[in-house]
């Protein structure tokens, strides 16, 4: 087991951040969501495609799901509005870089979770799934249906079946949407209900990496905040109370880095205790992404409750991350019955 | 013998004392002569001023011709305290006294730092030492949470030689003869019921100036690499899932079912998570060490466990029910010892609350972190230039 970053993985990072800071700074991020604007296409482009992040799952590219990880870490970092998760991350664990390219894809699964609700008949799908991510900038929709096989929609065709409806989502940089078939033409992908089991853990385990830069990202511009910000005569970070509590969540933050490099590693590795790692990163990094940006707010005080100020955005995706894919509960009872610890 | 190899030495040393024939003392004697005791030490001090990293190859060789071994746990505070402050600091006629009988552990050896006044706080302490004409201390004063005390030879001091000056400045550093008539040492029970520590009384205790570590008024400083040493020793070896008291626990959940119930088993898996969650933190860490790119992580290491182990040893008393209103003995006695597997969960439960107080206070630990590893700024210090004897106590 692997815990530590490779120089690759870190001049990945650096090119992830680089396009980030100049393409998607925070008042860009809010000014897009308050105008209702969606995801940036132009960013989503540079970074799937001319930088390649979204064929990291390529296996002629030779990249792993270490670095997708790392690349979810900075998308956490800068609560970007790109398409990833479903993209370049569930459906193509679903489906297979081969099939899913550089078109934008994402698999069509309730966010919080659930069993499919989708049937099949006659090689059309008919059903209706809600709140899944990254549904609206899709072309290609990844769908699992009841009895476990999985099926590819593709929307271009101008009767294709599908009616995809937005939803007002509580996390404004990844909007959900309502997917409806009616009749409309697949492609059977498998019939193996594993794959779909497999994305999923892959999803999760990846989502803890997300959860991880959002994290990061709010103990840092706490800390920053902290170091300048003056009340009763002196830095309001010399105060013993909030440096206790800083140093709590530097702890968690710490714990949570070791978490959720140990599910990405073990992923990409195939471990024997995947699935052990994956419970455990997920239940406790969505709920360290959830304190922090909770703190973060908290302890900038007026301005931290403010819109203007960016923490509302980390504090909105690390409450849905904490739902997504599973909650922190739903991935201890999966633990309890991974490592014998029965009710 | 002038080869200075270690291996070759380690194979000449077998040759010459066989484990199975020699007795233990004179063994370990001509391991320390043989400068296989600290191979990165000096030659004629217990090493072969060779790197650090052989004494693993020394270590597993002896091991393997079934050598005996110089009993670290039981002389910790010796090796780990004691010796690489003596090295650093003591002169040649100090190391050659001190250091063998300190190895083998002939002599064991005690730390008398803390004191009533003086925890976390340890640069406040009162103890005073005044030097006669004639060239020897005088040392009066209480120390406390003395381990060893009662078996121990020698002690390592720090008193203050000058009340005049600000509280770090005037205290000197002293190797202490724990026979002289004026050490009294008193076992301290704990809520435990046990007695791991001692108080110790000091009055009219004398110390020759040739027992003095580093010069006069320098003693802040010379206790620093005491105290470095003793943090250094962070978990070395990797800990298998569920090893320590998560392990305990769990196979109490598992053979006991009658006892489950699912607000418990909401809360055993949580600290399931945590303790994963730190076992794997850890294991970064020594990656992190073995890529020579030491991180901040180490600071939080005690913090994050003593936190866990209270968490756990409470819920396991929880977890027991009637069994857990129960104590398995409550009988004075004197570990050398913490043995948290050997006991009973209530036990466990009223130990594992030192945790957060000795070696550092989960509060300083805190403020460590927050300052040195995060950079916030630090609380305004109102007795930095005070003299000691104006401060408040």
């Amino acid at each position: 087991m692997n815990l530590l970053y490779s120089e690759i993985e870190e001049e990945l990072r650096a090119s992830v951040r680089d396009l980030l800071r100049d393409r998607s700074p925070q008042d860009v991020v809010l000014a897009r969501v308050s105008a209702g604007l969606g995801y940036d296409p132009a960013l989503w482009r540079a970074l799937a495609v001319d930088l390649g992040a979204a064929g990291l799952q390529d296996p002629a590219v030779g990249g792993t799901l270490r670095e997708v990880a790392v690349v979810m870490e900075e998308l956490g970092r800068s609560v970007a509005p790109t398409p990833f998760l479903g993209s370049a991350v569930l459906a193509t664990a679903a489906l297979g870089w081969e099939r899913v390219g550089e078109r934008t894809a994402t698999l069509v699964v309730p966010f919080s979770g659930g069993a499919p609700s989708v049937r099949a008949a006659g090689g059309r799908l008919s059903g209706r799934v809600t709140s899944v991510a990254d549904a609206l900038s899709a072309d290609l929709l990844v769908v699992p249906v009841v009895g476990g096989s999985l099926w590819v929609v593709e929307r271009a065709s101008v009767d294709s079946g599908v009616t995809v409806t937005p939803r007002t989502s509580l996390d404004l940089t990844r909007p959900l949407a309502d997917v409806e078939f009616e009749g409309a033409p697949g492609q059977l992908v498998t019939e193996d209900p594993a794959v779909l089991d497999r994305a999923l853990l892959t999803g999760a385990g990846l989502l803890a990496s997300e959860q991880l830069g959002i994290a990061e990202w709010c103990l840092a511009s706490t800390v920053e905040y902290l170091r300048e910000r003056r009340q009763f005569n002196r830095p309001v970070g010399s105060f013993q109370a909030l440096k206790h509590r800083l140093a709590d969540l530097w702890l968690e933050v710490v714990g949570a880095r070791a978490a959720a490099r140990a599910a990405a590693d073990a992923l990409a590795t195939g471990a024997a205790d995947t699935e052990i790692l994956v419970a455990v990163a997920a239940s406790h990094c969505g709920t360290v992404a959830v304190r922090a940006a909770e703190e973060c707010v908290q302890l900038h005080g007026g301005i931290g409750m403010t819109w203007e100020h960016p923490a509302h955005l980390y504090l909105k995706r690390a409450k849905a991350d904490q739902l997504a894919l599973g909650t922190p509960g739903r991935h201890r009872a999966r633990l309890a019955e991974l490592v014998d610890l029965p009710a | 013998m002038t080869d200075l190899d270690p291996t070759a030495r380690t194979r000449e040393l077998l040759a010459a004392f066989p484990p199975s024939e020699v007795d233990r003392l004179d063994f370990l004697r001509a391991r320390f002569d043989a400068g296989l005791a600290w191979v990165h030490f000096p030659v004629g001090l217990g090493g072969l001023g060779a790197p650090r990293a052989l004494q693993a190859v020394v270590t597993a060789e002896l091991a393997a011709a079934g050598a005996p071994d110089n009993d670290p746990r039981r002389i910790g505070i010796g090796l780990g305290m004691a010796a690489p402050t003596i090295l650093r600091y003591g002169t040649a006629e100090q190391q050659r006294r001190w250091l063998r009988p300190l190895w083998t552990g002939e002599e064991v050896w005690c730390q008398l730092f803390s004191e009533p006044g003086a925890g976390s706080d340890l640069a406040a302490l009162a103890t005073r030492a005044v030097l006669d004409a004639d060239g020897v201390w005088t040392v009066d004063g209480q120390k406390v949470w003395t381990s060893s005390a009662h078996t121990a030879r020698w002690a390592i001091l720090i008193a203050r030689t000058d009340p005049t000056v600000p509280k770090h400045q005037g205290i000197t550093y002293f190797v202490c003869d724990m026979t002289d008539p004026g050490v009294e040492v008193r076992p301290l029970r704990q809520i435990t019921g046990e007695a791991e520590f001692n108080e110790v009384f000091l009055t009219g205790v004398r110390i020759p100036d040739t027992d003095r570590l580093g010069a006069v008024g320098e003693g802040w400083r010379v206790a620093q690499t005491t105290l470095n040493n003793e943090r250094v020793a962070i978990g070395g070896q990797a800990v298998p899932r569920e090893g320590g008291l998560i392990g305990m626990v769990a196979e109490t959940w598992r053979t006991r079912p009658e006892l489950r119930t699912p607000e418990l088993h909401q809360r055993l898996l949580q600290h399931w998570v945590d303790a994963e969650v730190l076992r794997l933190t850890g294991e970064r860490l020594r990656q992190q060490l073995a890529a020579g790119q030491p991180g901040p992580e180490g600071a939080g290491g005690k913090l994050g466990f003593a936190r866990l182990a209270q968490q756990l040893t409470g819920f396991e008393v929880e977890l027991l029910g009637e069994e857990g209103l129960g104590y398995d003995d409550w009988t004075l006695r004197r570990p050398e010892l913490v043995d948290f597997n050997g006991r009973e969960a209530g036990y466990r439960y009223l130990r594992a609350k030192g945790n957060s107080i000795e070696g550092g206070t989960s509060e300083i630990l805190r403020n460590i972190i927050a300052e040195r590893v995060l950079g916030l700024p630090p609380e305004p210090r109102t007795d930095k230039d005070v003299p000691w004897k104006e401060l408040s106590r």
